[in-house]
This record gives structure tokens, C-alpha cells and sequence, in this order.
């Protein structure tokens, strides 16, 4: 057997030495973020972390991060609630009711898998501007509302509920609404976990958009506070930008942490064709 | 056999939302700029005069737009190979009987949380100039300082880097669902044959992993089209001297900073060609099984 123990411990080896290399760049930023100016200029450079953190409070004053994590913060989570619910309803709505039009709607919603921002963005941003939304929560938020990802998970989960349930529900006078909010929204909760998610992440990672559609120092959102942090320290003083980096992947990374377990189940449901 | 509500009203009430947010903001804007690319704009839009493929023409003629394409395709076609190769990799180690196998596995899989933006802001800091910790380590290690962001052919290695490491969580999840949809007795009934773990992968899981590969390979160059225009802006603002301006970079330039708006939609218009072209292949790939034998 000893072999076999080898074969392990070989195993656990080449592991950890991915996790190190996929860490380290997060690793040395995390270790950078608490020098000193002087240790941050050192070379060769400090490979250690010190224990100096006026570098995170010297990130959020220079480019008010404070602020732009709460924007962040809040757009992703309007966002997200109303991507859910818009899917909720649109899945609801294709799975349990036969209406004329039906295979042509569902087309229609695929189609827009084929038009990311980069796509529509010199009409959308002159539509916007129309509407006065530029430099707005509304911008950053009514675009996008729609989720196709999410009406398909929905669809997905909501077919594999038996049918025996709906003719149970229907017997008894059960009404639509009290059937999608009292059976079919509690048994989706992994494929609810899994959008959160997926659109939280999105959303608070979004860059080209939010660049275009806001311009003042209020309305920016974290990602463009990262740009704005290296352009603002002048001397590249790597411990305060990477201070400010670390901030801004907290959220999301809790987020993901937290959710972990029904994000990969809602997953691996969605990719069951 | 499938049952329904009744409700003659309350489905469109339901899809009503959806399809508001899709017409105006999806539908409407995307026609809106395909419309466009056909006209002149005066920049600020007050003029259009219609021009026909003009705009198409003067893009396809540029040398500049023509590097873009080319160091897209480049830049793309890397993130695709390496970025997928490590994922399967490490993919299949994690899939071994393993104690603390779920504590790797969120160690392995965590940067999806993370921002193309975020991975610009780390390696711009790992690979700078001055102090970065990727000077010193190759100067200790293999000699030499290369001049890393400023020398155009290391800026796409960097920019390459950066984009892999950003989208290695977001592959291994869909490889760790593929391998568990592999079936174990297959690989059983190999062992018993006396295939040795290497052969073994390659005669089983690798085909049957491949539909996933197929899907992999359409999100990441998606992924590299389109997402990846905060890690440029942060990481290196297309350059040194253009040499990281990738397609959608140009189109960035061309449209918010140097407001050429019916030159900007012919390029949105490419990039939706793209897109179609790289949807199409995944309509046909996904779902059914494509085995390499």
C-alpha cells in the first residue's frame, strides 16, 4: 500500500501547488496592502506583511470608496431582486399557461443571449441620455432588469416539478399566483441561491457601462473607483491601491462564499440538458 | 401529459415586465445601432447623412482596425487554450478521493467572484516597473529583468496571464459538473483492462468531457471579446503603442473618446457578427454529445 500513500501525497502536492499559484496574486496584495510606504519601495521587495493598515483608510479618503461601495452595493442588490422576480414571473408564465404566441416570445428572450453591451452600446447610451439617466441609479439599474439566464433556470427547475402537484393544487382551487408563490418559489431555492450568485457577481463587476454612464465623483461605482485609485496615487503607492482592491472583493466574495453550496447544486441542475 | 392554469390575460400580464425592459433596452438599441453604422454621424449626433457600407469599408481598410482583429484573435485564442487546459487539469485532481477535497475545491474556484477590472488593478501591481514582486522573482530566478508592461509582446503574454487566471474558477465549476456526469463504471471496466490512469483519460474522460470542452471554448471567447475590457482599461489602456487594443477597446475609443458614433456601430455591428457566428456553434455543440472517435 505504500504505493498508494505516494500516489496521495503526490496528489495533495501538485493541489496545494495550484491553490498557491491561483492565491498568490490576491496573497501578495493582501501582504503589500499592510507595508509602509518605505517597505511598499523596498527592493528586493518585502515578502511579508507588516502590520500597518492606515493604507485601507488612506483608500477609502482618496477616492470616497465609501461611497461607491454603497452604490455598488446597492445596484447589485435592486438588480439581482429584480432579475428574480422578472425570471420568476416569465418562467411561470411560459411553464404553466398556454397562450398564442408562446413559441415565438420564448425565441424572442433567446435571441437576447446574442446582444451583450458591447453590442447595442452607441444607441443604448443616446436612449439613456434621452431619458435623462445618465449619471442615475435608473441607468445603471432599469437595462437590466431582464435575464434570460435566469428565466431559463427558472423554466428548467419548474419542469422538473410533478405534474401530479399542479393537478392536486388545481382540485383543490389552488389560484396561479398562490401556486407559484406557495409551491414553486420555496423548491427553487437552490436555483434561487445560484442567481444571486451569478447576477450579484455580475452586476458589482460590471466596468464598460457604468464607465460611460456616470461622470460624477458620487454616482461612480467600486470597479471605476479601482481605476480611479491608480490614476489618483501618483507615486504608485501599491499598498493603498491594493488596500482599495481587497475592499472591493470582499462583497462579492462573501457573497459566494456564503451562497457556495446551492450556487454549485443550482448549477449543476442548469447544465442537466 | 402536460396540465395548465387557465388564464387568458395573466400570462402576457406576467411576461409584460420582461419584454418592456427587452424592447427598449435590448431590441430597440441593438437595431438602433446597426442602423447607425450605415450613416455618417457628426460627431455629438446633431447630422447623419446615410453612407451605405462607407463606414465598413474605412474600417476593413485601417491598419489599425485590422491589428485589432489580429491581436483579438491572438489574445482570445490563448485565454481559450491555456485557460482550459489548466481547468481540466486541475479539474480532474480535484475529483479524486481526497481528504479536505471541499476545502480545495473553494480554494481552486474563488477568483469567479472576482472582476476582470480587479485582475487588471493585481497584475498591473504584481508585473510593475518599479517594485513589482514579478521583476524580482524573474530576476532571481531566471536572470534577467524583462521589461514587462512596457514591452508590447510581454504586455499580451501579461494581459493573457491576467484574463486565464480571472476565468480559471468559473472553467473548473463546469469541468467538476462535467466529470461527475462521467461515468464511474466506465472507468472501471478500463481498469480492469489494465489501462494505466493516463490512458485512461484520454480514452474516457476527455471524450466524454467534451461537450463541456465545446461550451467552454464559446464562453471564453466571449468572455475575451467582450468582458475583458475593464482588465485592458485597468492593466494596460491598450497599450504600449496599441499593442493590447483589443476590438472592443477600439470600440470604447472610438466611441466615447473620439465620438466617431456611426464608425463606433459598424464595430458593434462586427462584434454581433461575432457573437451570432460563436452562438450558432454552441446552438449545435451543447446538448449533444461529441465524442472524438
Amino acid at each position: 500500500m505504500a504505493k498508494k500513500r505516494i500516489k496521495k501525497i503526490a496528489l495533495h502536492f501538485l493541489i496545494i501547488f495550484s491553490v498557491l499559484v491561483v492565491c498568490a496574486p490576491v496573497l501578495l496584495a493582501i501582504i503589500i496592502s499592510t507595508q509602509t510606504l518605505a517597505e511598499v519601495f523596498s527592493y528586493p521587495p518585502k515578502f511579508t506583511p507588516s502590520r500597518n493598515f492606515s493604507n485601507y483608510g488612506a483608500a477609502l479618503k482618496n477616492v470616497n470608496l465609501v461611497r461607491m461601495m454603497l452604490n455598488s452595493t446597492f445596484i447589485a442588490i435592486i438588480v439581482t431582486l429584480g432579475k428574480i422576480i422578472m425570471s420568476l414571473l416569465a418562467a411561470f408564465a411560459f411553464t404553466h399557461f398556454k397562450f398564442k404566441g408562446k413559441n415565438i416570445l420564448f425565441f424572442v428572450v433567446l435571441v437576447t443571449l446574442l446582444l451583450p453591451i458591447p453590442v447595442r452600446i452607441v444607441a443604448l447610451f443616446d436612449i439613456v441620455s434621452k431619458l435623462k439617466w445618465i449619471d442615475t441609479y435608473w441607468g445603471l439599474i432599469v437595462p437590466f432588469l431582464a435575464s434570460a439566464t435566469g428565466t431559463f433556470l427558472f423554466i428548467q427547475r419548474f419542469k422538473m416539478v410533478p405534474m401530479e402537484l399542479l393537478d392536486a393544487a388545481k382540485m383543490d382551487g389552488c389560484s396561479p399566483m398562490r401556486y407559484l408563490l406557495q409551491i414553486l418559489i420555496p423548491v427553487s431555492a437552490n436555483t434561487i441561491g445560484a442567481l444571486i450568485v451569478i447576477e450579484f457577481i455580475y452586476i458589482w463587476n460590471q466596468y464598460l457601462w457604468p464607465l460611460m454612464a456616470t461622470n460624477s465623483k458620487h454616482m461612480r461605482v467600486v470597479q471605476i473607483g479601482v481605476k480611479m485609485l491608480i490614476q489618483t496615487e501618483s507615486i504608485n503607492n501599491w499598498g493603498i491601491i491594493m488596500a482599495g482592491v481587497v475592499m472591493t472583493m470582499i462583497p462579492p466574495l462573501v457573497v459566494f462564499f456564503v451562497m457556495q453550496e446551492s450556487f454549485m447544486r443550482g448549477f449543476a441542475l442548469a447544465s442537466e440538458k | 401529459m402536460q396540465s395548465y392554469f387557465k388564464g387568458k390575460w395573466l400570462p402576457y400580464l406576467l411576461l409584460l415586465p420582461t419584454y418592456v425592459i427587452l424592447i427598449a433596452f435590448l431590441f430597440y438599441p441593438a437595431f438602433e445601432t446597426f442602423r447607425l453604422s450605415l450613416y455618417k454621424v457628426h460627431p455629438f449626433g446633431i447630422r447623419k447623412i446615410f453612407a451605405g457600407f462607407y463606414n465598413f469599408r474605412k474600417l476593413f481598410g485601417s491598419a489599425d482596425y485590422l491589428h485589432s482583429f489580429w491581436i483579438s484573435f491572438l489574445f482570445s485564442l490563448s485565454v481559450v487554450v491555456i485557460g482550459l487546459f489548466l481547468s481540466m487539469m486541475i479539474a480532474v485532481l480535484l475529483n479524486q478521493k481526497l481528504k479536505g477535497q471541499k476545502i480545495y475545491r473553494s480554494l481552486l474556484i474563488w477568483p469567479y467572484a472576482l472582476s476582470p477590472a480587479i485582475a487588471g488593478a493585481l497584475f498591473r501591481f504584481l508585473f510593475n516597473p518599479v517594485n513589482g514582486y514579478m521583476l524580482y522573482l524573474s530576476e532571481v530566478i531566471l536572470g534577467v529583468e524583462p521589461e514587462w508592461l512596457t514591452s508590447g509582446s510581454l504586455a499580451i503574454v501579461i494581459i493573457t496571464m491576467a484574463a486565464t487566471w480571472k476565468n480559471l474558477g468559473y472553467n473548473i465549476i463546469f469541468y467538476l459538473t462535467g466529470l461527475q456526469n462521467v461515468q464511474r463504471e466506465s472507468l472501471e471496466a478500463a481498469s480492469i483492462d489494465g489501462a494505466g490512469p493516463v490512458r485512461r483519460f484520454w480514452i474516457i474522460t476527455f471524450p466524454l468531457l467534451s461537450p463541456t470542452t465545446f461550451f467552454l471554448l464559446i464562453m471564453n471567447l466571449i468572455y475575451s471579446y467582450f468582458s475583458s475590457f475593464g482588465l485592458i482599461d485597468v492593466l494596460t489602456e491598450g497599450g504600449p503603442a496599441n499593442a493590447t487594443n483589443i476590438l472592443i477597446y477600439q470600440l470604447y475609443q472610438d466611441f466615447f473618446v473620439n465620438h466617431k458614433i456611426g464608425y463606433a456601430a459598424a464595430e458593434s455591428f462586427i462584434l454581433f457578427t461575432l457573437v451570432v457566428g460563436l452562438t450558432l456553434i454552441q446552438f449545435r455543440t451543447t446538448g449533444r454529445k461529441v465524442h472524438y472517435q
